[in-house]
């Protein structure tokens, strides 16, 4: 689904991913973990596009299609997801109306018909009972006032509706306490299939508890200097960064 | 920095529209000779066919004009005015004056159409009334008689002249005096149509009435007068809509709009101004310097002003209300979009003078490409206004990094019971709000109107509902571009 080839990147000259290499399959939870300025979140940018990150060397192919030719849009045609770390606000805009136009213009993407608003309720209706998310929070412009957890939710569902091949969930943990993890967990798990992937960031090993992943990395210094089974969050959880930082300098 | 650069083109690509409704209608106009006397005066007054003190009321107003100065207070710029290289009276040519909408001259037809208010679609789907002016002439009102039932008079200025001395003579200019400004003045003189509405004591207007303006002739101007009045315990919801076609001189429109509303009476105007705003580099346009005041005259009378500005090369307006009657209330709501070189200066007066008087002004100023966009607005609590309420909220969004955003907040109170709130904010489309909107399959130009309504949604709220949508279109068509 998802291959990475040496990809280098960075932003204003400065380098920050130094040759990641990556294979996601469909059906497949991956999650990256790292220490703070490993590249993380650099790498969810570079993947869903930002135009402040220059990518000098690499490539990355996603469902067949050379990602890094595509816009962040058209990205987001494919099937590309990411839920944000600090999502934005847009004072006015209804979090409905702004899931309805984004769903419609990822259809018309695809040649598909724009859902009609009987048919976009009924989609809307079912995901709020599966992911346990009220109207109010619906009916409320788009992250305006909302809590830390309410916004992650928040972008769990768009997720849901939205019904991505691959999500990339930068941080979704950062800031929330245990309950509201568990339900940004629940929210996920509850639309894992065999055909979508997930590309889970996060500096803690605790949303690991919830999103079983199949496979964990290491970044450090902008490259994946580990990966392994689940197991290794634990390891990390144990020994911290700082094995992986001297085992790094001794291979290198 | 790089990123900052291509996040405004982006902005600019996106704001980078073209005017839709600049096409000319190929009619014959009866026109005047160009130039600004007595002589005209007279002229426009004879083939309006006005009694003779309709003639005086003009040639006292001209009198007064000839020694007052154009003003220069404004946060605008442009080149001098030639009054005398305007024609003040072009009609389209009609054999006959229609007696119903289906002798209207065929191409005049088309061109509401194109505009997209067939005159008859309207009738039969929306149930509003419409009137239309083009040039200097009003065209056809259509649903009078429905209205004539409830005793409702609906009609043009040049009509009610004719038909309701009376009523006219009464009311004209009694809420915006013919001295009362240069531009109002220049109207006194010189009006050639506009709208008259009439709703009786106790009658609640059944539809919105609707008027829609439209300059076609080259080198006119356009002084349309509307009168509205809404007596005791009546209701009346008014739209006007406006364009014209583009051409690279300037056009002066020089309107006013007097509104009156007794005990009771309740009085919404909502008016969707777009006038051709001139090229992308700042050619042509129309000057639009319009007065606009309703006075509050009996006890819980309450008039409501929207606005959504997107048009003219310079706009400057400020529908006021004077709340006399005690209990009475006033509103002011209004978008103000202003991109390439366009300039806008426009708010509103409230002034209270009855005891437990509210007033409520929420503007939403725009501002895209080169041009400046500025809020002014008085507030005035006179010595009797006991318990006067007011509250202000004026925001700014900016888009890019060449345009401006100015609030001037005038606020004069001289009653202590009085209070008097005032919120401002100026933000800008932030690179962030693009992104998000862009990784959830937004396109740019989309994302730009998604942001923009959710700015102005307050204000749009407020329209009628068929018009509301007309407009959250007409925002983001002045602002699109060729982003994709």
């Amino acid at each position: 689904m998802l291959t990475i080839k040496n990809l280098h990147a960075g932003i204003e000259g400065k380098k920050i991913l130094k040759g990641i290499n990556l294979e996601i399959k469909p059906g497949e939870v991956h999650a990256i973990m790292g220490p703070n300025g490993s590249g993380k979140s650099t790498l969810a940018s570079v993947l869903a596009g930002r135009k402040e990150y220059e990518v000098s060397t690499g490539s990355v192919q996603f469902l067949g299609k050379d990602l890094l030719d595509l816009s962040p849009e058209e990205r987001a045609g494919e099937g590309l997801f990411l839920g944000f770390q600090y999502p934005v606000e847009i004072p006015g805009l209804s979090t409905t109306n702004f899931i309805k136009t984004a769903l419609n213009e990822v259809r018309k993407y695809r040649g598909q018909e724009p859902l009609d608003a009987v048919a976009f309720l009924k989609l809307m209706k079912e995901k709020m009972a599966l992911m346990n998310v009220d109207q109010s929070l619906l009916s409320r412009s788009l992250n305006e006032g909302f809590s830390g957890g309410e916004k992650k939710r928040n972008e769990i569902f768009q997720m849901a509706m939205l019904q991505p091949k691959l999500a990339i969930l930068d941080e979704t943990d950062s800031g929330l306490d245990i309950d509201a993890i568990r339900i940004v967990a629940n929210g996920v798990n509850q639309l894992r299939n065999k055909d979508n992937a997930v590309l889970a960031i996060t500096h803690y090993q605790r949303l690991l508890d919830y999103i079983i992943p199949d496979v964990i990395h290491v970044l450090y210094n902008g490259r994946i200097v580990k990966s392994g089974p689940k197991e290794l969050a634990l390891e990390l959880e144990e020994r911290g960064y700082d094995f992986i930082k001297s085992e790094v300098s001794v291979e290198d | 920095m790089d990123t900052m650069n291509d996040i405004n083109s982006d902005i600019q690509k996106a704001v980078m529209a073209d005017y839709k409704y600049g096409f000319v209608t190929d009619i014959e106009a009866d026109a005047a000779p160009k130039g600004l006397n007595e002589e005209i005066i007279r002229f426009i007054s004879v083939k309006k066919n006005e009694p003779e003190w309709m003639l005086e009321w003009r040639l006292k107003a001209y009198r007064h004009w000839l020694n007052m100065e154009e003003p220069s207070w404004a946060n605008l710029k442009h080149p001098p005015i030639d009054y005398q290289d305007i024609i003040y009276y072009s009609a389209p040519k009609q054999k006959v004056k229609p007696g119903s909408l289906d002798e209207i001259d065929p191409e005049l037809r088309r061109t509401f159409e194109k505009l997209g208010i067939s005159l008859e679609e309207q009738k039969r789907l929306s149930g509003v009334a419409v009137d239309a002016v083009v040039d200097s002439v009003s065209i056809g009102t259509t649903f009078k008689a429905q209205l004539a039932e409830l005793g409702i008079i609906f009609c043009s200025m040049s009509e009610a002249i004719q038909e309701h001395p009376e009523l006219v003579r009464k009311y004209l200019g009694s809420v915006v005096p013919a001295t009362d400004n240069y531009f109002a003045a220049l109207n006194s003189a010189v009006f050639t149509d506009g709208s008259f509405c009439y709703i009786p004591e106790g009658v609640r207007c059944p539809m919105e009435l609707s008027t829609y303006f439209r300059i076609n002739a080259e080198n006119t101007g356009q002084f349309e007068r509307t009168l509205i009045v809404a007596e005791p315990g009546s209701y009346v919801s008014y739209l006007e809509g406006c364009t014209a076609p583009m051409r690279d001189e300037n056009q002066l429109h020089a309107a006013v709009v007097e509104l009156v509303a007794q005990e009771r009476g309740e009085i919404k105007y909502s008016t969707v101004q777009n006038w051709y705003p001139g090229d992308k580099q700042g050619n042509g346009g129309i000057y639009n310097f319009v007065t606009k005041r309703g006075i509050c005259k009996g006890d819980h009378a309450k008039i409501s002003w929207t606005q959504v500005e997107t048009g003219s090369a310079i706009t400057w307006k400020y529908p006021s209300v004077i709340l006399k009657g005690d209990h009475s209330v006033g509103e002011f709501y209004s978008v103000a979009l202003t991109n390439h070189y366009q300039q806008a200066d426009t708010g509103t007066k409230m002034m209270h003078i009855g005891k437990n008087t509210r007033s409520r002004i929420v503007s939403k100023g725009i501002s895209a490409g080169f041009s400046n966009n500025s809020y002014r607005g008085l507030v005035q609590v006179g010595k009797n206004a006991a318990n006067a309420r007011n509250f202000s909220q004026c925001d700014s969004l900016l888009l890019g990094d060449k345009c401006g955003a100015h609030t001037f907040p005038y606020i004069e109170v001289k009653n202590n019971t009085g209070v008097v709130e005032h919120e401002a904010t100026t933000s800008k489309i932030g690179e962030d709000q693009l992104f998000y909107c862009n990784q959830r399959g937004i396109d740019t130009e989309t994302a730009v109107a998604l942001i923009i309504n959710g700015f102005a949604r307050e204000v749009m709220n407020q329209l009628p509902m068929e018009f509301a949508v007309e407009a959250q279109k007409l925002l983001a068509i002045s602002l699109e571009g060729s982003v994709g």
